[in-house]
Formats: C-alpha cells, sequence, structure tokens
C-alpha cells in the first residue's frame, strides 16, 4: 500500500523521458503550451530548448532569456515594426542586436545560428559574433541595417565553419566587396551564401575560389556585378545548385558565350529557386530555360519582362509554385499565368512605377482573375495595382477559396471599385467570409466601417492585419479588436481612427504582439490612457517634426516583460500614465 | 489635343462615359448624402462644370448634391486636365491659373445648381465668371499642359526600398532614407495641414519644381477631405505668375499658406519659387476667410523684403 502511494507520488515520467520526448519538439508555439503544463514540463522543457524565437526583441529582455533557456543553439529574432520597411521609422530607433550579443555570448557560446529581421547590426557586433562563437554556422540578416564591409569582414574572416551567410534585403550604405576575399583559404564549408542585395563590386576571382572549394554549395545567390560569363564560370563549378540567383544579363554576349552559357545552365538539374535576372531582355531570357524544369520559386521582381516574355518564359517552368513579377508583364502575362501555371500557391506582383510618374497601366482585376481561375491552390497573393473591383475579388476567392495570406494593395488611397464607384469593403468580406484559413490581410482602396465589421466577424484566423487610408469612424478599428480572436500583429496608418478606437481594444493588445498607428487621431492623452490602464504594455510615441503637444503621429504599443525601453532615443516617449 | 482630354490613373485618353473612381467629388455646404441602395454612389454626388457645348455625364438628378464627408470618402484621383469639367470649387488652385481667372466658390449653405451641359450658375460668386473665350482659352491650356506631378506620400505605397526596379529608383531625388534624412541626402520634407482634415501629410518640396505642381499635388493629396464645405477643381497646369495667386486668392473657400523661417503665415506664391522651398517650414491649407487677413502682411513682408 504504502509503496503504491510512493509511486503516485512520483512524476508519471521521469524527468530524463520528458525530456527526451520534448526534444523532439520543435515549434516554439508547441513548447510554449507545453511549458504551461506544470513545473515538471515548465522546466524540462526549457532545459531541451535549443531554437528561440523572439517575435519582439523589446518584448523580453537578454538577461530574462539568458536566466530560462541555459542550451540555445539557434536563435531568431526580430526588432522594428514592419513599417520602418517603409522609412516610416526615424532612424536610430533601436533594435540594435548588440546587447543581445553581449549576453550570447556569455551564455551561448555554442550559438550556431543567428537570423535576424529588422534590426540594427553594428560592424562592432559582427565582430563579436565572429569572434565569440566558435562553431558559430549561419547568419541570416534580413531587412537589417547598420553595418558596413568591415563587419563582413570579420565574418569571412573567424567564421570557419560557416555554413551559411545571407544579407537577404538588407541597407547597408555603399560598402565595399572587399569582404568576400577575406574567407580563408582553407575555408570550405559554405552551403548558402547570398549577397543578391549588397550593392559592391567584389572580386570575381575570390568569388570563383570560394565557390570551388565549397562543394556542399547549393544557394549562391550573387549580386548584379557578377556577369552572364563570370555566372557561367561559376555554375560550371556547382551545377547541383538547388537556388540560384544570378548577376546581370546586361551583357553583349558573343554566339559562343551565349551558347558556353546556355549550357551551363542547362546542366543545373537540381535548381529549385531562381532569382536576380537583372536587365533581363528577351534575347537572354531564354539562357536559362534549360535550368527550368525542376523551379519551384521563380522570382523576376527585380526583372521588367513584359507579357510576351513571361509567356515564353512560363512554358518552361512547369513546377512552379512560386512566382514573383513586376506589373510590366500585364493582365496579358498574368493570363499566361494562369494558362501555365496550374500548381501555383504563390503569387506576388510588384509595381515598376509605385509612384505613378509615368502613368503606366500595370495589372488590374483582370489579370488576377486570370490567375485565380487557371490557379486553384493560389493561397499567398500581394498584389499591387491601381484598379479593382468587388465583384473581381469575390470571384476571385470563390476560385481560390484556401488563401492564407491577402494582401491586395490598390495604389491610390482611398480607391473605390472602378466600375461601380463603391467603396471595395465587398471585396474584402468576400474575402473574409470565403478564405476560412486566412491568416494575413492587407486592405486597400476606399473603405468605410463595413469592410472591418466584415473583418471582425468572418476572419477568425487573422492574425495580421495592415490597414491605410481607410475606415468611417472609430467603430471601424474596434471590430477587428473585437471580433479577430487571433490577431496578433495590426498596423494601421493614414487613418481617422482615434483614441476611442485605441482604447476599444485596453483587453487585447497584451493578447497581441504589437500595435503600430500612424498618422491617425490619436492624442498623447489618450495614449497615456491606455498606458495607464495597461500597466504591462509599452505605450510608445515616436516624436518628429510632425507631432505636437496633442497629436501622437507615431503610435507603438506593444506587450513586454521587460517594461519600459531602457535604450530608447530621446524622440521615443514611452508613457506611463503619470499624468493624464 | 484641343478638347481637353480626361486622364485618369491609367492614361486612357477618352472620356469615359460612366465616370469613374477618379473623378473629383466636390461639395456644397448643404452635405446632404445621395445614398443608392445604402451605398455611397459618387458618381450621383458630383457637381460638375463644363465648357458650354460639353457634355456632362449621365446624371439622375439634375441638381447639384453635396457630400458630407462622415463616411471618409477618399479620392485620389489622377486626372490631369479636368479642370474645366468638374469641381465647381476650385480653391487657391484657381489662383494659380494664369489663363483664367475664375474661381468659385460655394458658399456655405447654399446649394449650387448646375447645369447639365456647360456654364455654371453659383448663387454667390464672389468674382465674376470669365467670358466664353477665356474659358475655352483655359481648356485648352489645360489640354496642352503635362501630367501634374505625383505627391509622393511618405512610405506609400509599401514598397521596399532595396527593390531597384523600379521608376521611383530612377529620379533623382528618390530618398531611401527616413524623413529624418540624417545622411544628408536631399529632400526637404513639409509637413502639410488643412483646416478640419483629421491627419496630417508630410510632402517633399524637393519633388516640385513650381507652384503649379505642387497645387496640383496637393489638391489630388486632400481631395479626401471634403469636409462639407469645400470642393475641389484641378490645377491647370501652365505656368503662372505669382502675381495672379495674389489678385485670386480672396474668393476662394480655402488657400495654401505657409510658415516662414521666421515663423510667418504668408501666402504661397508670394516669392520665387526657390526662395519659398528655402524658407517653407510647413504648409497649411486654410479657410479663405482666415487667410485674408494674410494678405496685406505678406504684401508688405515682400516690399520690405524686396
Amino acid at each position: 500500500m504504502d509503496q503504491d502511494h510512493k509511486k503516485l507520488k512520483e512524476s508519471p515520467f521521469p524527468c530524463e523521458g520528458l525530456e527526451k520526448v520534448l526534444s523532439f519538439i520543435d515549434s516554439h508555439k508547441d513548447r510554449s503550451s507545453a511549458s504551461l503544463v506544470c513545473k515538471d514540463w515548465y522546466d524540462a522543457e526549457r532545459w531541451t530548448r535549443s531554437k528561440l524565437f523572439i517575435g519582439n526583441c523589446y518584448s523580453v529582455s537578454p538577461e530574462i532569456v539568458a536566466r530560462r533557456f541555459p542550451k540555445i543553439k539557434s536563435v531568431r529574432l526580430k526588432g522594428k515594426p514592419r513599417f520602418s520597411d517603409f522609412n516610416l521609422l526615424p532612424q536610430d530607433w533601436g533594435a540594435n542586436v548588440h546587447a543581445w550579443l553581449v549576453m550570447f555570448a556569455k551564455v551561448y557560446p555554442s550559438l550556431e545560428e543567428l537570423r535576424l529581421k529588422r534590426m540594427t547590426v553594428s560592424d562592432e557586433s559582427l565582430d563579436l559574433l565572429a569572434r565569440s562563437f566558435p562553431g558559430f554556422k549561419a547568419l541570416s540578416l534580413s531587412s537589417c541595417d547598420g553595418f558596413t564591409d568591415e563587419g563582413l569582414k570579420a565574418i569571412a574572416t573567424h567564421c570557419r565553419t560557416l555554413t551559411e551567410l545571407d544579407i537577404a534585403d538588407s541597407v547597408t550604405v555603399d560598402i565595399g566587396g572587399g569582404w568576400l576575399s577575406c574567407f580563408p583559404e582553407g575555408f570550405a564549408s559554405l552551403e548558402i551564401l547570398n549577397f543578391a542585395s549588397l550593392q559592391c563590386e567584389v572580386s570575381f576571382d575570390a568569388l570563383e575560389r570560394l565557390v570551388s572549394r565549397c562543394r556542399a554549395l547549393r544557394v549562391l545567390k550573387v549580386n548584379e556585378s557578377i556577369n552572364l560569363e563570370q555566372l557561367q564560370r561559376l555554375l560550371v563549378q556547382v551545377p547541383h545548385l538547388t537556388g540560384l540567383g544570378t548577376g546581370s544579363f546586361m551583357q553583349e554576349l558573343t554566339p559562343r558565350q551565349y551558347e558556353g552559357v546556355q549550357s551551363a545552365f542547362s546542366n543545373c538539374k537540381n535548381l529549385q529557386v531562381l532569382s536576380g535576372l537583372w536587365d533581363a531582355t528577351s534575347l537572354y531570357l531564354p539562357l536559362v530555360y534549360g535550368a527550368c524544369a525542376s523551379l519551384t520559386f521563380l522570382n523576376l521582381s527585380e526583372a521588367d519582362l513584359r507579357s510576351g516574355e513571361l509567356a515564353k518564359f512560363l512554358p518552361h517552368c512547369t513546377s512552379l509554385r512560386r512566382l514573383w513579377v513586376i506589373d510590366t508583364v500585364g493582365d496579358k502575362g498574368l493570363e499566361a499565368v494562369g494558362l501555365s501555371c496550374p500548381l501555383l500557391e504563390e503569387l506576388r506582383v510588384f509595381p515598376i512605377d509605385p509612384y505613378d510618374l509615368d502613368n503606366r497601366q500595370g495589372v488590374t482585376e483582370v489579370g488576377f482573375l486570370a490567375v485565380s481561375r487557371g490557379c486553384p491552390n493560389l493561397n499567398y497573393v500581394l498584389y499591387f495595382c491601381r484598379k479593382m473591383t468587388n465583384d473581381a475579388v469575390a470571384t476571385i476567392v470563390q476560385n481560390c477559396p484556401d488563401f492564407t495570406h491577402f494582401r491586395l494593395c490598390i495604389m491610390n488611397p482611398g480607391e473605390p471599385d472602378h466600375l461601380t464607384n463603391e467603396p471595395m469593403d465587398e471585396a474584402f468580406g468576400a474575402v473574409s467570409k470565403t478564405c476560412t484559413k486566412l491568416r494575413r490581410l492587407s486592405v486597400s482602396g476606399l473603405l468605410t466601417d463595413m469592410a472591418f465589421e466584415y473583418i471582425g466577424k468572418f476572419a477568425k484566423n487573422l492574425e495580421t492585419l495592415s490597414v491605410a487610408f481607410a475606415g468611417s469612424s472609430d467603430r471601424g478599428m474596434q471590430c477587428v479588436l473585437e471580433g479577430c480572436p487571433k490577431l496578433r500583429k495590426l498596423e494601421i496608418r493614414d487613418c481617422l481612427f482615434g483614441n476611442a478606437a485605441l482604447l476599444s481594444g485596453l483587453d487585447k493588445y497584451e493578447t497581441m504582439r504589437s500595435l503600430w498607428m500612424s498618422a491617425c487621431n490619436l492624442t498623447i492623452k489618450g495614449c497615456r490612457l491606455l498606458a495607464k490602464e495597461m500597466p504591462r504594455l509599452n505605450v510608445e510615441v515616436i516624436q518628429d517634426e510632425w507631432s505636437d503637444e496633442t497629436h501622437a503621429n507615431k503610435v507603438y504599443v506593444y506587450r513586454s516583460l521587460a517594461g519600459p525601453r531602457q535604450d530608447a532615443p530621446p524622440f521615443v516617449l514611452t508613457l506611463g500614465g503619470e499624468d493624464i | 489635343m484641343s478638347m481637353p482630354q480626361e486622364h485618369d490613373y491609367i492614361g486612357l485618353s477618352e472620356p469615359l462615359p460612366s465616370e469613374k473612381s477618379s473623378d473629383k467629388t466636390t461639395a456644397a455646404a448643404a452635405a446632404s448624402n445621395v445614398e443608392r441602395n445604402g451605398v455611397f454612389s459618387l458618381k450621383e454626388t458630383e457637381l460638375r462644370l463644363g465648357l458650354p457645348g460639353s457634355e456632362a455625364p449621365e446624371r439622375k438628378g439634375g441638381v447639384g448634391i453635396g457630400i458630407g464627408i462622415g463616411i471618409g470618402v477618399s479620392l485620389f484621383g489622377k486626372d490631369e486636365s479636368k479642370c474645366v469639367k468638374s469641381g465647381a470649387k476650385r480653391g487657391f488652385s484657381d489662383a494659380i491659373n494664369g489663363a483664367g481667372k475664375w474661381g468659385l466658390s460655394i458658399n456655405g449653405g447654399s446649394e449650387v445648381d448646375l447645369g447639365q451641359k456647360g456654364g455654371v450658375n453659383v448663387s454667390a460668386v464672389k468674382r465674376e465668371i470669365p467670358p466664353l473665350e477665356e474659358r475655352k482659352n483655359e481648356a485648352a491650356a489645360a489640354a496642352n499642359t503635362a501630367p501634374a506631378s505625383k505627391a509622393q506620400v511618405v512610405g506609400w505605397p509599401p514598397i521596399r526600398s532595396f527593390r531597384k526596379n523600379t521608376l521611383a529608383t530612377n529620379t533623382p531625388k528618390k530618398d531611401d532614407v527616413g524623413g529624418n534624412s540624417g545622411t544628408g541626402t536631399s529632400c526637404l520634407y513639409v509637413k502639410v495641414s488643412m483646416d478640419g482634415a483629421p491627419y496630417l501629410r508630410k510632402i517633399d518640396l524637393k519633388t516640385y519644381c513650381s507652384y503649379t505642381e505642387i497645387s496640383s499635388a496637393l489638391e489630388k493629396m486632400f481631395s479626401c477631405f471634403t469636409i462639407g464645405q469645400c470642393g475641389q477643381g484641378l490645377a491647370a497646369k501652365e505656368n503662372i505668375s505669382e502675381s495672379h495667386l495674389m489678385d485670386l486668392l480672396h474668393g476662394s473657400e480655402y488657400v495654401l499658406t505657409y510658415e516662414d523661417k521666421d515663423g510667418d503665415w504668408m501666402l504661397v506664391g508670394d516669392v520665387p519659387w526657390e526662395m519659398f522651398t528655402d524658407s517653407c517650414r510647413r504648409l497649411r491649407i486654410m479657410k479663405g476667410s482666415d487667410a485674408i487677413g494674410l494678405a496685406p502682411r505678406t504684401m508688405q513682408k515682400c516690399k520690405s523684403q524686396n
């Protein structure tokens, strides 16, 4: 009897068993759930977590993280609010990674991966990184800034076991390309190299030698400084690439060179991802055809093709799942997409002329409809256009009900349905009603509160919502805050939502990652009230020349365990609700 | 092009029978909404002007109707030369129209009866409507001018700056840095506010070369803020002489003013363009009635500076 009691008191799983089981769980959401079961599970989880994901670097501090998780090998860290990508955030706002690296160097010496998004990374930080983690493998800097070639030199020089260097979309001042030459002669471990968005000239010799050494290289994305002939020489070394970003296509090729490049491409039988293609014209685009049979992702967002060129290209890409194009392809080009890409899941159409300097037509609802008819598996769309209709969107989502990401940008703010002149409310109503799996939505066009009523009522899986130049009253924002249970990120600009709207989300913001509101109708007083009522939120007002004593022009609200920012610059006012 | 051509934002040159979203909406102060089926039909509520003999689009009622802005109607049309076809309200843009000396003011409380074809009968007009020939001239002049430059709202459309293959990156003033422009690239952002509008805008003065450009750009930018009492017209695109601006501001519902280095509020258009961009700190679209007091002062200041 006593022994039975004793057995009952013991945990049903021995710790080691629990830890073993938990070590198979990768998803941080699942791990978070596991950690909430009981103290034992919390402990087992924290000892076995090796991958850290922090969606908002200010929601927690390096110290808190270090205390909880002793054994981290991989870190994903995101910093600035997304609208910083569009220059809405002043420089030196923050999200500097340095303090994190200092902590990691102390507590996680076996750190292997660091993936940063929208963070400021100085050369000093890169140097610290390069010297502090002997087994460091993968560095990915997406939409980051603050570094120059000095920092990259440090990485190249000191990271002996580097397998991945990916500087996607990061913004640098004009930097030199000398860093590429800093990889030591014995260095051969690179598997992924992406410097496509860097504006620098690299030494082709150094690159060629690097590529020839790194037999495991599977992704190579060079920048515009590499021409076709040079690309051929690289491809000959690594025909087994799964991902290729070409350099510039602007080069006159002799027939012999043409054949050489063509043959090099044809030998790339494993290519799944193709990008780059700067200045590719109808003359030289066919060079890549031979490499496209297994292509699943074709990124033409740097190649302003026309409809005919795209129509000729696509039949070579029979396995295409993701396609990014520029709107120079027009509706006709998108018709070709509908015809040639039955497996398509993701489409992004970028504008050649976002500021309408040139009166270019771009794409309209016609093209979008054509794609939806031919590509029933479509689940991700980013579509920049100047004209759209409610009916078209309703039809599109009937054709493709599985959208998880629907980002429609009608570029003229407040543009109504171009056939009926009505607001675009019904379009987004249709999206919300029909696409039950919808997780991310960006709305645009003329929108009244009705649109937001629809979203609040139907978009029950919505996690991210982006709003601009929309709404007719505070009620719009309120509908969303009250109606969307899974909402995590809400970013709003240039709408007339005011304090009442802001305060209607009082109970909501702690369940969300963040709220951004700029150029709305908020006042400092309203923000203070929010801060006072919700002390575990950071309510920050970014003061610029455009805000004054009452008008809060840029407001960023987020939950945080770390309290107010310690590193806030003078123009970031963290409200504490002291005096209303 | 002898007839004014209607350009919507995709550059179609034929005036289309069903007026599209790019029409400006104008409002009489009566501010009554016309709603069909509960939906706001902007076409119906549009006030149009036309030259004698020009066709106005089909409309169900014959009376000009105003629009209250309660629903946040926001139209950023791209009509270039619709100045004579729509928009009873010219505002200060009239002032910079050198050819036509007309500016109409739709006063609060009065409904404006617009004929279906051409002509405008305005009940309380502070200025004369110019004779026929001048209006025709204006139409012709308008048709010959280039499309207005587009006002650039910061960070819109949401395109990443690293994307090299957009036209914007080819423009000389393209600035990828935030508005504080700490890196010294040339851009000159100033705040623009409009009386009664719920929010502010920011524009880069360096993208414009003349008062005409900036005026049409601002008109488009703020066309949505028809808060009961204003309407919009579209600027003619000719060069103006600054003195015209002064003459014509008096009757306009809204005028464009700016705060200069000294903190004084001045009427836009007084000084040569370069001087303006140098000294302008912020812009404000204020009600004409408020601005009247400005005029003598600015003239004086102008004189004293010269």
